[in-house]
């Protein structure tokens, strides 16, 4: 069989992307290996680690799970773009201070599903956060310093209104 | 090009009707594969565990999906996405079961794409809404070029990932009747990690009375090969005043009803004591919800 390719058009981090690509290709495997947007990570490639979250059309996915032609017409939003854009500055420097990663692996997709609770945030408790992010594997830190993270930039983006 | 490339190779057609999915199915039979979330069906192209001629993407037929009150049923469109299931304020008021099953469909991430109809026509029997639909009795619509069949779910779920739908045949609709008043549900499901496959579960729905059931359903999933019906434990529930030992005589009679399958969740011993267990902790919970309601 032949390797039959799409041409798609699509936003990345606010900017537009035409390309033809493999329809076979998953999405973190176009944004890796196409647009050299390396923030996205590949961990087991069938849904369990949460390494390859993104954001499309404003919900996050598993970037492993989606075809990139399904991407076609969406907006993507990688972690590259969430760090140049501010919008999660605050949880990326409690998560240095917490010392919430250790080798970083699994860092974009935690940062990437910790935003949809940030967007507008409300009393969250530790359980809760712990439940939002039961979808991503952190293999060093135990999790309590991620966690510690999130809930810090939640109450101080609360008090702060 | 260097990597970045897993699956298989295949064809892909994005469908934009639903007549035109049906047109692809009906032409391309066995060949065809249906892509609706994908949550299942993606991992196993990265895998290269299937291998599908063309897969048939229906994610942008619009009229797929959507919740809607139809007198005493819930309609549920095939394509509507888990997060849309668990916010729905129709399925909170009227399917309690279901908004209580969906705090165990899979993580975040995967109730942002994966589907209803999905997992319904998957049939994974470690799956939470395959249960909840045979529990709430509902009726499952299927499409083909020919005309629309509905099939009630007991007559739906075959084997291990079998079903009654033909190849050529498109799940479209889920018809499931609104909990009665007076009645109470219970779902409960234990896995290793949050949202994970379930190594044992049960969805429950009962009408109570003077802490008696006076009816009852239990439908087993994460045993089987497909959910399942506990006849005997419910007969030596229904009609008893509920006790210490009508609780140990559910779980005995659990022992005609259930044989599990041992797999990476728990071996056969580990799963049937797991439901035996749930059993318990399902029926005490149904009858203090009866109580406080």
């Amino acid at each position: 069989m032949n390797e039959t390719t799409l041409e798609i058009s699509l936003t990345v981090n606010g900017e537009q992307i035409r390309k033809t690509v493999p329809v076979r290709q998953h999405l973190v495997d176009f944004l890796r290996t196409e647009l050299g947007l390396t923030g996205s990570h590949l961990g087991c490639e069938h849904g369990v680690c949460g390494a390859c979250s993104v954001r499309v059309d404003d919900a996050v996915v598993r970037g492993c799970l989606m075809l990139a032609v399904q991407a076609d017409g969406a907006e993507v939003v990688t972690v590259e773009g969430l760090s140049e854009s501010g919008e999660i500055a605050d949880l990326q420097k409690n998560f240095v201070e917490r010392n919430a990663m250790q080798c970083g692996y699994c860092t974009p997709g935690m940062l990437i599903t910790a935003s949809e609770l940030l967007r507008d945030p409300k009393p969250t408790s530790r359980e809760e956060i712990r439940g939002h992010l039961s979808g991503n594997f952190c293999r060093c830190t135990g999790y309590h310093a991620i966690i510690d993270a999130v809930e810090t930039t939640i109450n101080k983006r609360l008090e702060e209104g | 090009m260097e990597g970045g490339l897993k699956a298989p190779k295949f064809n892909y057609i994005r469908a934009e009707s639903r007549q035109q999915a049906l047109e692809l199915l009906d032409q391309l039979g066995e060949d065809g594969r249906i892509l609706a979330g994908g949550q299942s069906l993606m991992p196993t192209l990265n895998m290269r565990l299937s291998q599908p001629d063309t897969l048939i993407d229906i994610n942008k037929v619009s009229d797929l999906s959507g919740i809607t009150l139809d007198n005493d049923v819930v309609r549920v469109g095939a394509m509507t996405r888990h997060v849309e299931v668990a916010n729905s304020p129709i399925v909170a008021e009227h399917l309690p079961l279901i908004a209580e099953a969906m705090e165990h469909v899979a993580h975040h991430a995967v109730r942002n794409r994966g589907t209803i109809g999905g997992s319904i026509a998957l049939a994974d029997p470690a799956a939470e809404m395959p249960a909840c639909v045979l529990a709430l009795g509902a009726t499952l619509a299927v499409e083909s070029i020919n005309g629309r069949r509905e099939i009630a779910a007991e007559d739906y779920f075959k084997g291990l990932y079998e079903t009654a739908r033909e190849p050529n045949e498109l799940l479209v609709e889920i018809l499931i009747p609104v909990e009665k008043p007076g009645d109470v549900s219970v779902f409960l499901e234990l896995a290793q990690r949050h949202g994970d496959f379930a190594m044992a579960g049960l969805a429950c729905v009962a009408r109570v009375s003077n802490k008696s059931f006076e009816d009852l359903r239990l439908v087993y999933f994460g045993s089987e090969d497909r959910p399942t019906l506990g006849a005997s434990a419910i007969a030596a529930v229904v009609g008893q005043p509920w006790s210490a030992e009508c609780k140990e005589a559910a779980a005995n009679a659990l022992d005609n009803d259930l044989d599990p399958m041992t797999n990476l969740q728990g071996s056969a011993a580990m799963k049937l004591h797991l439901q035996k267990v749930l059993t318990g902790r399902a029926l005490d919970a149904a009858i203090e919800r009866a109580e406080a309601a």
